[in-house]
């Protein structure tokens, strides 16, 4: 199963950054092969759309859950469309996050926001 | 006065006078054109009352998709400025309120699978108070972006003087609204906060080109941070207007200050007649 985490840096030490679409990187970690390796976040800079541009990036990648402290509605319309399993994240490392996931103690990410668009 | 003349009428914040000015200046010209560019609340239709006969609907082209011809090739939505496109699973998925209407998918779809759908974003009214033609436009609740609203607005400049009531800020409706404006009056309150967004507003018109002036609101004749921020600007001050409580309830009742005060008529005519002059000069 590959898990896409929201990073501040290119470290599974690293906290996961509290916004999605803004994230400088992403972690992408395959639970079969017990490895991960770090994208820099493309839409990172964007004006507008950046949630969409960065779940773009990551339904890309095939993954198959994406943990996460918050997520923009336009963002998770990609996510589902994907079916895309989405958790919510704890104040831990990403390295801790994966391993409370793997053990399925991670809730699912319920609080969708409506984005922080302007004109 | 013959001459045309567009003034932009602006203010970083909302509530610092702005459609007051407008409407005044807007009633004292002689065969004007009055136009409300505020679209997310349009409010001079209030003051002005004019009997309007005309009423536009003004839509905007969204894509729509053919799924039976959308292969997911993603050319679309790897081009779009915007991010309004996203393919998953080879199925597109699109999002209308980020979409700005650019036309670019159309262009490069392969399969000719994306359709332009003409969408209702607002109504257009225009009207007449006397000789003083009055537009406003209502832009549809929960759209994004009234730009497109504000370009129809202000094709229908006609000549002679026109007053635009700009939207608050110095976002986006701003700088469209300001697109033709021969000159800028920026209304300012006496607050830091007030300050703070006149800068911001005037960065805009200088960055634009566009000659202004400010208009010192409510002045109380203590410490002014907008009269400060003028003066260490070189942003001219073309009148103040001292806090009235009287011209408050005037507003706040639907009226013109202009109509029950000679005061206040010669206010905004002498107003006027200096704009047109520091324009002329600009």
């Amino acid at each position: 199963m590959i898990i896409a985490v929201p990073a501040e840096n290119q470290s599974l030490d690293s906290p996961i950054c509290q916004s999605f679409g803004r994230a400088p990187f992403f972690c992408i970690y395959d639970t079969g092969s017990e490895s991960s390796r770090f994208l820099d976040n493309t839409a990172k800079e964007a004006s507008g759309g950046a949630g969409i541009e960065a779940a773009q990036l990551l339904v890309d990648q095939n993954i198959d859950a994406l943990i996460t402290y918050r997520l923009g509605e336009n963002a998770a319309r990609v996510f589902r469309a994907a079916n895309t399993k989405l958790l919510k994240a704890v104040n831990l490392s990403i390295a801790d996050n994966v391993a409370n996931f793997l053990e399925e103690k991670l809730a699912s990410l319920e609080d969708i926001h409506s984005g922080y668009h302007h004109g | 006065m013959a001459e045309n003349l567009t003034i932009a009428v602006l203010s970083g914040k909302g509530g610092t006078g702005k459609t007051m000015v407008s409407v005044n200046l807007a009633a004292v010209a002689t065969g004007a054109t009055y136009i409300d560019c505020d679209v997310e609340e349009p409010n001079g239709h209030l003051f002005l009352k004019p009997k309007v006969f005309e009423e536009e609907t003004i839509t905007i082209g969204k894509p729509e998709v053919d799924q039976r011809r959308c292969d997911g090739c993603k050319i679309c939505s790897d081009a779009c400025a915007f991010k309004a496109l996203a393919v998953v699973n080879k199925k597109l998925l699109i999002f209308p309120e980020i979409c700005h209407s650019c036309g670019l998918c159309y262009h490069l779809c392969p399969q000719g699978a994306l359709i332009e759908v003409e969408q209702s974003l607002g109504v257009l009214s225009k009207g007449y108070r006397d000789d003083l033609l009055v537009l406003s436009a209502e832009l549809k609740i929960g759209e994004p972006s009234g730009v497109p609203l504000i370009k129809a607005l202000i094709n229908n400049i006609k000549g002679g003087i026109t007053i635009i009531d700009g939207p608050p800020g110095s976002g986006c409706l701003v700088h469209e609204t300001i697109a033709r404006a021969d000159f800028c009056l920026l209304v300012a309150e006496p607050t830091r906060f007030g300050e703070q967004n006149l800068a911001l507003v005037h960065q805009l018109v200088s960055l634009m080109g566009k000659p202004a002036a400010v208009l010192l609101n409510k002045t109380t004749g203590g410490a002014n941070a907008s009269e400060e921020y003028a003066k260490a600007n070189g942003l001219s001050i073309i009148a103040t207007l001292p806090w009235d409580g009287q011209l408050a309830r005037t507003t706040s009742s639907g009226d013109l200050a202009i109509d029950g005060s000679e005061h206040y008529r010669q206010y905004f005519s002498h107003l006027l007649a200096q704009i047109v002059e520091e324009a002329r000069r600009a």
